[in-house]
């Protein structure tokens, strides 16, 4: 187990109230898996995300709460010095837009090699070879040239190509990928699930990966971890997720989908919006929602239950 | 489907859309964006025809051209027997009330200080339509048919979800009983759970008042769910038109058939990906021949000598692509 995080609060304290964006997530990372966060926005899966390296403003937001064990380490109250030491080294992350993660003033080569300078104990010739042959793996053509190139003068495919290639600039051991495919069209997007795909097979990469889309999930998940409302609802081996979801919220994330095979029909939604992060429903958040709420779910949050060897969920349903 | 689909709404004859490129002191022309590329296109009574391409491949700005929001370079935009591209203002103005628009973005397209009643009521205010009260109960009315509460009126669109939002931008786009909606990714700003119920309002909406859509997306999986007949766009051309299930199960054109392998489904494993390489060429510098030859999977000679032309290859189905004779 390479991460291990424990009922993890992160809040952000603003003049509105508290934010609660992740109120009680749990999860772990295996080495060598891909492991999804699924959810819509506001559920907290970015914050969970960007709370492993720390990397919100503070303040307003605080992690309050909760573990992130990685190597005897705990990253939720480690000191900035050494979480420095870790960030783009050990664990990396790729950002969701890759216009607004690049730099517009400096050259793609200034950003791929700014990092490498930082972790690595090379010469300049030889980080600059590590930056052209980091490109090229990426699948960008006369790497060379484009290491002179500025943000502007690529592509939206290409631009998401060279943040990957700079988040595995320091070999990695750990990859955060926030919603890599949701800007991009989908040819673009095929070739970047592939990028993901290799990473996994030839170098055992470790990734999570966030994103909105369950077809995505079943296309490069191990495991995912639908959220809702700050906490994880249900967690589940891929497959069996999307075969057998178990909590009301994955089975209408699931049904809402206008699905390839059938069309045509009424497409079944889950009435309602996303709850406000600052006023946040009590007992199960998702009970206003929900389809099969009884009387319990306004009243108690449900605690965890185990359906199968790997496969949990927080609903009143199943205790 | 019920609807009687044969009467020609709107008819898209060789419509073309340049952008020109100038230079220098004096704004030399060196050249032409050419984002709509001679686009020949039927919308039929109560049909809705998806719209499908890559970003940059001109489907926005043909969007924008039919209602003249963008004024068109070349070609014929014939709406019930009128050319909307030769019309003088004030019969542009009549044929707008028909022609409407929803917008992708649901927060550009809304102004946030004015209050949702008062946009959607706007339409009805620039056509000299009713007195006030008459214009307050058919906002009224109209926040009812998208599911707002008619209470919502003096509300302000910051205090609304995503999903709100577009409900608003759907009811002012009704607000003039139109005829044609153009919907411009209506929903691809949208979470999966929101973007069903926009969907089936969409649908709702369709089947009460028998409306024409041309529904622009970028996502395959809510185009087929939509739409009756569906073009594929490339740099600004048709390169594929087909009544829907024709086009999903029998995709002709290399490109459609790398777009629709390129979908990410429940089912990855039982089917073969034909993964395309590099990006969509600038329009401003086009390859020549067929534009998708660099990219082709199935390239010959001549594609990159001989632009093909869409021509119907089977029953109402177009293909632009030299594979076919």
């Amino acid at each position: 187990m390479l991460i291990s995080v424990k009922d993890l609060k992160t809040y952000f304290f603003t003049h509105r109230g508290t934010v609660k964006a992740v109120n009680g997530v749990d999860f772990e990372l295996r080495q060598g898996e891909c492991l999804c966060l699924v959810g819509e926005s506001g559920c907290g899966k970015t914050v969970t995300a960007l709370s492993i390296l720390r990397l919100f403003d503070s303040p307003p937001g605080k992690i309050v709460g909760g573990e992130i064990n990685y190597n005897d380490l705990d990253l939720a109250k480690c000191s900035s010095k050494q979480l420095r030491q870790i960030r783009g080294k050990d664990i990396a992350i790729v950002f969701q837009e890759a216009q607004s993660a690049l730099n517009p003033v400096l050259t793609i080569g200034d950003q791929i090699t700014e990092q490498i300078k930082v972790h690595m104990p090379l010469d300049r010739n030889q980080i600059r070879d590590r930056a052209v042959s980091l490109l090229t793996d990426m699948g960008i053509p006369s790497a060379e040239t484009v290491m002179s190139y500025y943000p502007h003068q690529l592509s939206g495919g290409m631009k998401q190509r060279a943040l990957i290639a700079m988040s595995l600039s320091c070999d990695p051991q750990i990859l955060i990928a926030d919603e890599p495919t949701t800007a991009v069209d989908v040819t673009i997007k095929a070739q970047i699930l592939d990028i993901f795909r290799e990473l996994k097979t030839k170098r055992r990469m470790s990734t999570i990966f966030i994103t909105h889309d369950l077809a995505v999930v079943s296309e490069i998940g191990d495991r995912a971890v639908v959220m809702y409302g700050g906490k994880d609802v249900e967690t589940a081996p891929v497959p069996e997720l999307i075969v057998s979801p178990k909590h009301p919220y994955t089975v209408g994330l699931i049904n809402c989908l206008p699905d390839m095979s059938k069309s045509g029909d009424r497409l079944t939604s889950i009435p309602g919006t996303t709850p406000n992060p600052v006023d946040l429903p009590s007992g199960c958040t998702f009970h206003p929602r929900c389809p099969r709420a009884m009387k319990i779910c306004s009243q108690e949050e449900p605690s965890k239950t185990t359906i199968s060897a790997g496969h949990y969920v927080s609903c009143h349903l199943y205790t | 489907m019920k609807h009687k689909v044969n009467h020609k709404l709107l008819q898209l004859r060789n419509l073309k859309k340049y952008y020109p490129v100038t230079t220098g002191l004096f704004s030399r022309h060196v050249g032409d964006i050419k984002a709509v590329d001679g686009v020949t296109l039927d919308i039929r009574e109560s049909e809705i025809v998806g719209l499908v391409g890559e970003s940059g491949c001109g489907k926005s700005t043909l969007a924008r051209t039919i209602p003249r929001l963008e004024e068109p370079t070349a070609g014929k935009i014939i709406y019930h027997g009128k050319d909307i591209a030769r019309l003088n203002k004030k019969a542009l103005n009549e044929v707008r009330r028909e022609i409407q628009l929803i917008f992708q973005d649901p927060d550009a397209s809304l102004d946030p200080r004015m209050t949702v009643g008062d946009s959607i009521g706007e339409p009805l205010v620039i056509h000299h339509i009713g007195d006030s009260r008459e214009r307050a109960d058919r906002v009224a009315e109209l926040m009812k048919q998208v599911g707002l509460e008619a209470g919502q009126t003096g509300m302000y669109p910051h205090e609304f979800s995503g999903g709100q939002k577009q409900r608003v931008g759907i009811a002012r786009s009704l607000a003039m009983n139109p005829r044609l909606i153009i919907a411009d990714e209506p929903v691809s700003a949208l979470d999966v759970s929101i973007q069903a119920q926009i969907l089936n309002l969409l649908m709702d909406i369709r089947e009460e008042f028998g409306l024409a859509y041309l529904f622009i997306a970028h996502d395959l999986s809510v185009i087929r769910h939509m739409a009756n007949r569906v073009a594929i766009m490339y740099l600004g051309k048709i390169v594929e038109l087909a009544d829907k299930n024709d086009l999903f199960d029998n995709p002709l054109h290399p490109y459609t058939e790398a777009l629709l392998s390129a979908i990410p489904s429940f089912k990855p494993k039982d089917r073969k990906r034909i993964l395309l390489h590099g990006d969509v060429p600038s329009p401003l510098n086009p390859p020549p021949g067929c534009h998708f030859n660099p990219r082709c999977h199935r390239v010959m000679p001549i594609c990159n000598q001989v632009e093909p032309i869409l021509k119907e290859v089977a029953q109402s189905h177009l293909v632009s692509c030299h594979l076919y004779k």
